[in-house]
């Protein structure tokens, strides 16, 4: 009876409700999502049979992983080069943020955020083929200093780390100008004519009042393009032809081609791990940044 | 102009941004096989063999039906996310938010990678279906950014008025809440369609033999005589999603007046 009542109670409840509405999106992302990633973090422990997964215990995989020159040099070309792809695309985007946020009417903001984030909405896929027409070897540029005259023979600007860099910044590069946005919109701009009443110059105001300020947007726009370039498999194949692999195409290789679930499971679950890692120690090495403010 | 360094940095920036999109059109136009200048002459001829090509057609098809399947469900399931998120507090909300919108800065690779191993560790075959199933979980999050901000805007005196005028929890929903809302659902429906349409690496992982728009195009980058077809499909692609993004800003416009707020721009 006391049981029923209590039952009948939280049936009734806020926190019930908010349970019943919420459930049909949790149970999708619990079984869709938590499920195939325990799976995998569990593969990672298994040994590989031919054509099937043995049930057993072991290491075997991670330490297989890690002892791989082939391995760890892809890992760290992937980190150096998500490290220069976050660099550049923050730094770069930076000045548009502040542009539009402090030098761009009310009602152009908009239309200016819209016309940032049109290019993003494109076919990715195309965006980052037309990066390999334009510094192909007889590519736009390469043409285009050819009937100038500037050049006698092409330029070589593909297969490397760089073209990797500025097609990855292209096609981030609303990723990070939002999140700048946001923050810079949310400075109170009379801490601004605060700063410059009490005898600062328009620079310091902006090195010691508006850049921190901004700072949990410029974190925010570091990780939000960092982590999904870590795991970019296109650019890497297109833009790269193959030359530097990136840990992506190194999964993608070991589960379907060699179709090594285990192996593949193993590098999957070091590079998010690794991933993570890097993540949380910027999150710390900028924490006084993210304090909340009022 | 006082900031004009700036400002010309910020058109420049542009230009950047724009430039790959403004050579589509020109040389899906230009009557040459190889890409590069100078240009050859105009022909149409591009857009006609993509007009003719029958695998180009099933992986239309395919892409239409997924793309669909996954903004109709991801909205669905955004709306009962967002609107548990905005209107109720419960314990562990945090997390299980936290859980939903994991995939917005979880690499795709590892998201297709775990479904691949569980769908073919219980037998499921590999189809149009799969990918659907991956493409809802990934645009899921946008739909719940996009409906948060519809839901947040909503006056829950508005509600409150139904309730008290006889209404029940269901009719006050449907004649109140979703029709304010409405604005945010079409421009939640658009930005997953858009999203899945686009969206590469779980199609590959997951689509089996089936091809979708995507796929295809990665497929037959490797060939060069197939790329002036592709800077044509590219061509009718900007242009079709530039008319859906301009539909999804107009109706997410709409639903900011309609509720009163003012406009803080942005999709995100």
């Amino acid at each position: 009876m006391a049981r029923a009542t209590r039952w009948r109670r939280f049936t009734r409840s806020e926190a019930f409700s908010g349970y019943a509405l919420v459930s049909p999106t949790a149970l999708y992302a619990l079984l869709m999502l938590a499920a195939p990633l325990a799976t995998i973090v569990a593969f990672s422990f298994f040994k590989d049979g031919y054509l099937t997964v043995i049930r057993e215990f072991t290491v075997q995989n991670y330490i297989d992983t890690w002892a791989d020159p082939v391995f760890r040099a892809i890992l760290l070309r992937s980190l150096f080069v998500s490290g220069m792809v976050t660099l550049t695309t923050v730094l770069i985007a930076f000045p548009i943020a502040y542009y539009i946020s402090f030098h761009v009417s009310r009602d152009m903001k908009s239309r200016w955020l819209f016309l940032i984030t049109i290019p993003f909405w494109t076919s990715y896929l195309i965006r980052v083929f037309l990066w390999k027409v334009i510094l192909g070897y007889n590519g736009v540029i390469n043409s285009g200093l050819d009937i100038v005259g500037l050049i006698d023979q092409p330029l070589n600007m593909l297969n490397n780390v760089q073209a990797i860099v500025v097609t990855l910044a292209h096609a981030y590069a609303p990723f990070a100008i939002l999140p700048i946005f946001v923050a810079l919109e949310k400075i109170d701009r009379a801490l601004l004519e605060a700063g410059q009443d009490l005898g600062e110059s328009r620079l310091m105001t902006f090195w010691r009042v508006t850049l921190p300020l901004a700072m949990p947007g410029v974190v925010a726009a570091v990780l939000i393009v960092f982590i999904p370039t870590i795991g970019d498999y296109v650019t890497p194949q297109l833009i790269g032809g193959g030359k530097v692999p990136m840990v992506a195409n190194l999964i993608q290789v070991r589960m379907l081609d060699l179709d090594n679930k285990p192996m593949g499971s193993a590098i999957a679950v070091s590079a998010m791990v690794i991933v993570t890692l890097v993540s949380l120690i910027f999150l710390f090495l900028n924490r006084r940044f993210l304090r909340v403010q009022k | 102009m006082k900031f004009s360094a700036l400002r010309s940095y910020a058109y420049l920036y542009l230009l950047f941004l724009y430039a790959p999109i403004i050579l589509l059109p020109i040389f899906a136009f230009n009557d040459g096989t190889i890409i590069a200048f100078p240009l050859k002459g105009f022909t149409i001829e591009w857009f006609r063999q993509m007009a003719g090509n029958a695998t180009l057609r099933t992986a239309v098809q395919n892409s239409l039906i997924i793309a669909l399947s996954a903004a109709i469900f991801a909205t669905t399931l955004g709306v009962f996310a967002a609107r548990a998120a905005t209107r109720f507090s419960f314990p562990g909300k945090g997390g299980i938010i936290g859980l939903i919108m994991l995939p917005l800065v979880l690499p795709e690779i590892i998201v297709a990678v775990s479904l691949l191993v569980v769908l073919l560790g219980i037998g499921v075959k590999l189809s149009v279906f799969t990918v659907i199933l991956g493409h809802v979980l990934i645009c899921t999050p946008y739909a719940i950014a996009i409906l948060n901000t519809a839901f947040n805007a909503l006056d829950r005196s508005l509600e409150e008025a139904a309730f008290d005028l006889g209404e029940t929890k269901w009719s006050t929903f449907r004649l109140i809440t979703l029709p304010l809302v409405m604005p945010g659902i079409i421009s939640s429906l658009l930005m997953s369609f858009t999203i899945s349409l686009d969206e590469f690496i779980i199609a590959f992982f997951l689509a089996g033999a089936e091809p979708t728009l995507p796929t295809y195009i990665f497929s037959q980058l490797r060939f060069p005589k197939q790329i002036p077809m592709i800077m044509a499909l590219g061509t009718c692609l900007v242009a079709a999603s530039i008319i859906l993004l301009t539909i999804a800003e107009y109706f997410r416009r709409r639903g900011i007046a309609r509720t009163g707020g003012t406009d803080a721009g942005g999709f995100l």
